[in-house]
């Protein structure tokens, strides 16, 4: 056990990964001698060769068009878009391609990628870095969608993200990579790629989150605890498939619920989880569910964002309104 | 000895230098359109037996059958999509000729014939067609993993895969490379771009064709770019890029030939546009191409297709004969009617199993959806 960042944890899982079967490959863009913008592949190239760990020519969808080639000729395929703003670029390779492979080829042929890549807004970076754009791959059928919320199942749920033969998008915390520190066990394991975690029990309210948004949610149940609120915060893990089973058993439990995400309110994951929730267990609901999100603007321009994303205090106010429901 | 002032000259000579990209490419051919030989040491070079012959001229053959009968089934309704390929067998299956099994073909939709000529029984090109699973299994007969990807929709993407497959190989030291189709319109893709400069980055084991047949459905090739030779986008990532007549078998096989050779020694890819015409509509869905060709300009290119020339060349060393192509097409009609009759057999299928392929581990909400399927019997 050990105290480590966030990407430490991803750093650590990437390493076990490619020690462990030696078809794993790392690419994308400066992943190589470089380490990545962000360290989380530092040292590996120097570790395992260039050849296992290496850098692309500057294009995303030459780097989703090398993943599946690599899959197909029995590789496993780690690939790094540098920030998932830049989505759009490779978004024929994911959506169009890959994940429709084992469909179009009768089952015959799986594509087991990993598309590693960091979201998420609060650190003031350019346009097209920081968007919540898993709502766009969560409605691609033939992916799986995993977004950790701390560093233990940073690493966790991306080890199991490189074993599963279902392609992956693996999406990153931008704010969290440095900014959040937790206990991470020592040596190789994995976390279920479809089993949503109970990040605090609590009996008054459900709050169901995933991602950069959990950390915020469990600020705002310490706040509500204060005032003698016990929040129950589930974290989805993975927002493709949702693990509908656990949230039920905590609706149930409850009868209230928030959903919140960081994400802009149009479609999106929170409306996904609203619509299960309402069709399966609405007998249970003592109260309407209260959503948490961002304006459905475009991601704002950096001197706004902290007056654009959603805070504690938001989910604070949306939790209280929903239990004082009548 | 030239000066400074000189090479300025050069660099801003826009004029010269549009010249030199016109005049850089010329065009290799080894047969004239009536089939005698123009270069005799090129004949040579391409180690071509009689037997090898009659291999290229069945495989045209074939082709020029199987587009004869997806037409008129097309028409019944008894065959879905289908791209024809009459005008392009020289393009298509002299070029494959020069590939092997362990070869990764990345084809683009009219590309079918390739993959009928690596084991893909035309049963399931049928169902392909269809729009049936059954047709998008990618094996022989008996069950042998045919190396080609699914036909390609999307235009260009079968560029960044084939790049992709050419990395995999080259890392396994294989004597094999991918080869891959698109067409004229295919090269104003992003994708190709970034397909064939990922390829020449890594120097990976690749040959990138573009027939160009002279039209993206009714879009003509002027419309695409400016550039005077298609092969010259592979001189961007530094690439050998030819030009090849694609109406010539023995041209498209030396090239198709010495390009393999060359990507499977691990010097990096190779581009190689061909000279085709498309002949006939682009899809049997409805196309006219009187709305965008005249009657004449068709006409004239059915006088230079593949089949002509190779007739005669092969007629005049005394290997083939009409008696010899009438009776292989009689052999080619009788297999496909046997796999029509088999396409025809075929059990329907399910939307429970779409969804088990979908995901290999299905989440909760899919695993209703594939028993309430299961228990509908769909």
């Amino acid at each position: 056990m050990a105290n480590k960042t966030y990407i430490a944890a991803i750093q650590d899982a990437l390493d076990l990964a490619l020690d462990k079967d030696e078809n794993t490959l790392i690419f994308g863009e400066d992943v190589g001698e470089n380490g990545g913008v962000f360290r989380a592949t530092d040292g590996l190239q120097a570790k395992y060769s260039e050849d296992r760990v290496f850098n692309t020519p500057l294009a995303e969808s030459g780097i989703g068009g090398l993943a599946i080639g690599l899959a197909t000729t029995g590789y496993r395929p780690i690939m790094e878009i540098q920030f998932f703003g830049f989505l759009f670029e490779v978004m024929d390779s994911i959506a169009g391609q890959m994940s429709r492979a084992r469909y179009r080829f009768n089952g015959t042929r799986n594509m087991p990628i990993v598309v590693r890549s960091p979201y998420g807004g609060g650190t003031k970076t350019p346009e097209m870095h920081a968007d919540n754009l898993e709502g766009i791959v969560a409605q691609v059928p033939g992916l799986r969608v995993v977004m950790p919320a701390n560093p233990a199942d940073a690493k966790g749920l991306l080890l199991s993200s490189i074993e599963s033969d279902d392609p992956v998008v693996y999406l990153e915390n931008l704010h969290l990579y440095r900014s959040m520190k937790g206990e991470v066990a020592d040596g190789y394991y994995t976390t279920p790629l479809d089993k949503a975690a109970i990040a605090r029990e609590g009996s008054d309210v459900t709050i169901v989150s995933y991602g950069g948004a959990v950390p915020v949610s469990l600020k705002a149940a310490d706040e509500l605890a204060k005032e003698g609120i016990e929040a129950e915060v589930v974290d989805l893990r993975t927002v493709s498939p949702i693990d509908i089973e656990t949230i039920g058993e905590s609706v149930k439990k409850t009868g209230r619920v928030v959903v919140v995400q960081e994400a802009q309110r149009m479609a999106g994951v929170a409306a996904t989880v609203m619509a299960e929730i309402s069709e399966r267990f609405i007998l249970s609901l003592k109260a309407p569910i209260g959503r948490v999100a961002a304006p459905d603007t475009v991601y704002p321009f950096a001197q706004a964002e902290n007056d654009w994303m959603m805070k504690a205090d938001d989910v604070v106010a949306k939790a209280k309104e929903v239990v004082n429901y009548d | 000895m030239a000066s400074i002032a000189d090479a300025n000259k050069k660099v801003l000579d826009f004029d010269g230098q549009l010249q030199a990209q016109d005049d850089f490419f010329p065009t290799l051919k080894l047969l004239d359109n009536d089939g005698k030989l123009l270069d005799k040491a090129a004949y040579k070079r391409s180690e071509l037996t009689d037997e090898d012959l009659v291999e290229i001229m069945k495989k045209m053959l074939f082709s020029r059958q199987l587009d004869i009968r997806s037409t008129k089934l097309a028409k019944q309704g008894r065959f879905g999509f289908f791209a024809p390929t009459a005008g392009q067998e020289a393009s298509q299956m002299a070029s494959a000729y020069a590939f092997g099994k362990e070869d990764w073909l990345f084809p683009g939709y009219r590309d079918i014939p390739e993959i009928v000529d690596k084991g893909w029984p035309v049963w399931k090109a049928i169902l392909w067609s269809r729009g049936h699973a059954k047709g998008n299994e990618f094996t022989t007969e008996d069950g042998e993993p045919v190396n080609s990807w699914m036909p390609q929709i999307i235009i260009g993407a079968q560029y960044v895969e084939a790049a992709g497959v050419a990395l995999g190989l080259k890392k396994r030291k294989e004597d094999a490379v991918a080869y891959a189709y698109t067409g004229d319109g295919g090269t104003s893709q992003g994708d190709f771009y970034e397909g064939v400069n990922f390829a020449s980055a890594y120097k990976a084991n690749a040959v990138f064709f573009v027939q160009n047949n002279g039209y993206a459905i009714s879009t003509p090739r002027e419309l695409q770019t400016a550039a005077p030779h298609l092969a010259a986008k592979g001189w961007g990532s530094g690439i050998p890029s030819l030009v090849v007549d694609g109406m010539d078998p023995l041209a498209m096989y030396l090239a198709a030939k010495e390009a393999r050779a060359w990507a499977a020694a691990g010097n990096g890819p190779v581009l190689i546009e061909t000279l085709t015409n498309r002949l006939e509509p682009h899809s049997t869905a409805g196309d006219d191409p009187l709305r965008y060709r005249t009657k004449e300009d068709i006409a004239e290119w059915w006088k230079k297709e593949p089949l002509i020339r190779m007739r005669k060349f092969m007629s005049e060393k005394g290997i083939w004969d009409d008696e010899k192509e009438e009776d292989y097409i009689a052999e080619v009609d009788s297999y496909i009617d046997d796999q029509i009759k088999i396409a025809d057999n075929i059990d329907k299928q399910k939307i429970s199993d779409f969804l088990k392929n979908t995901l290999e581990v299905p989440g909760q909400v899919m695993k209703e959806q594939i028993e309430h399927f299961e228990s509908e019997g769909k």
